[in-house]
Formats: structure tokens, sequence, C-alpha cells
């Protein structure tokens, strides 16, 4: 059963990913990251990894793509590029294409030469991660919480209009 | 069917994370750039995740837990940045912002 939700949520992924770099309108292309988003929840679920599973959907899901959202209705319709098509010509495009493949595959063979660990059960459940997080990780999770704060002061004072004096 | 093992996730990840360069180089539309930044910071979530899964701790999720956050901030200011020069520049190519080039 696992192994079947594993494949069909890889096989979603990378072609929902793929889709995103050719399709003409942004917002298809933000509805392709959610698919691919949805598809890395089933594989942290996968993984035991039940906590950052959910976090990862809401944080993404929920907050970032629905921002992505906002800011192309507030573009608006005008805003388009070109396709990747039209800007590169296929033989150029083709032959970076050859190029990456030769190298991936190199680098998957050295990935299955070493012989890595079967998985183990790590589970992230809410009292795991808790428990380690407060633990272990206390003073990065303050300086996170620290730096999204930060943010917000910058995202505020980078779109508040400015005094003109003139 | 293969069951999937460490390897097969690595690997995923990686196909994730070169889709994600690869849209960022070629894709012109700014809010595309950035999408492809989430894209390529997922897959590095995605490798730690599964290093998580190998040693058969929860430290690699908590790293990732970081990374989620710092995306969000990153995204956050981001968008920003893309409001304003959309403002300025009536335009969401960036070929056409060329303001610094000499």
């Amino acid at each position: 059963m696992a192994t079947v939700f594993f494949w069909i949520a890889s096989v979603l992924a990378v072609a929902s990913a793929l889709s995103i770099l050719f399709v003409k309108k942004p917002t298809r292309a933000l509805l392709a990251l959610l698919v691919c988003m949805i598809c890395l929840g089933v594989l942290y679920t996968l993984l035991h990894a039940y906590f950052v599973a959910i976090v990862h959907l809401i944080v993404y899901a929920g907050a970032v793509l629905v921002l992505f959202l906002f800011v192309i209705m507030l573009e608006g319709l005008g805003a388009t590029t070109l396709p990747i098509q039209r800007r590169f010509s296929p033989l150029h495009l083709a032959l970076t294409a050859t190029a990456g493949l030769i190298f991936s595959f190199f680098i998957v063979k050295i990935l299955c030469s070493s012989k890595l660990p079967a998985l183990q059960n790590a589970a992230g459940t809410v009292e795991n991660i808790g428990k380690n997080l407060f633990t272990n990780y206390l003073l990065p999770f303050e300086l996170v919480a620290v730096l999204i704060l930060v943010g917000i002061f910058a995202a505020v004072s980078l779109i508040k209009p400015e005094n003109k004096k003139s | 069917m293969i069951h999937p093992t460490a390897e097969h996730y690595l690997v995923l990840s990686g196909i994730l994370f070169s889709i994600g360069l690869f849209g960022l180089f070629v894709r012109r539309h700014i809010l595309i750039m950035l999408l492809c930044l989430e894209l390529m910071l997922n897959a590095a979530n995605l490798a730690l995740i599964t290093a998580s899964s190998v040693h058969g701790q929860t430290d690699g999720q908590i790293v990732s837990f970081f990374v989620m956050v710092i995306a969000a901030v990153e995204v956050t200011i981001g968008l920003a940045i893309a409001v304003l020069l959309f403002k300025e520049k009536n335009t969401v190519d960036t070929e056409q912002m060329t303001s610094l080039k000499g």
C-alpha cells in the first residue's frame, strides 16, 4: 500500500513540477505547485513525519500559495511573459537537457553504489518533535521567532507609501 | 513494484530541485521564479526528512520545520519586492528590469 502511494505521489509531484516550467499563466503554475505540495505532504507522511506533513500543508497550501494568489490577482491579467518555447531556441534547450541528463546519470549511479541503511521509523509525532524542539533546539526556535518578526517589519516598511517631501 | 528506499527519496528530491533550478533560469516571470524557489526549498526539505528517517531520529524533521519558517519569511519579503517592482515598472518580466545594467 505504502509502495503504491509512493509511486503515485512521486510521479504526480514530478509531473506537476515540470508543468510549472511550461504553463503560460501564473495561476496555473500556482495550482501545479499546489498539487506538488500535496504530493510532498503524502511523501512526508510515508516517512512518518506526521507533524511536519501537516504543518507543511497548512503553511504552504494554506498561507504561502494564497499569498501568491493575492499578488497574482493584484497584478492582473496583463502581467504575462513569453513562454520558454519562444524565448529560447529548441536546439539550445535540447543541448542543455542532454548535458543535464548525462551529469544526473552519473550522480544517480554514485548515489546507488553507496549503500544507505534502510529507512527506520523516526516517528515525528507532536510529542517527539515538541520534546526535541523545546530541549535541544530551543535557541534556534527563539531566533526563528525573532526572524519572522523582522520579516513582518521588512514587508510592512517595503510596502508603506513614502512621505514625499517636494 | 519496487519498494521505496532512501535512495528513491533522495533521487526524487534531486529531480525536484533540478526542475526548480531550471525553472529559475529559464522563466522570466518574477512570480514563477519565486514559485521555483519554493520548489527548491521543498526538495531540500524532502532530503532532510529522508535523512531523518535514515538515522531514525527527529532532528532532520525539526531542521525542515525551520526551513519552512524561513521560506515563509522569504516569500513575504520577495512578494513585497515583486509588488513594488510591478508598481514601478508596470511589468513582471525581469528582462525589462535593467536599471542596474552598465
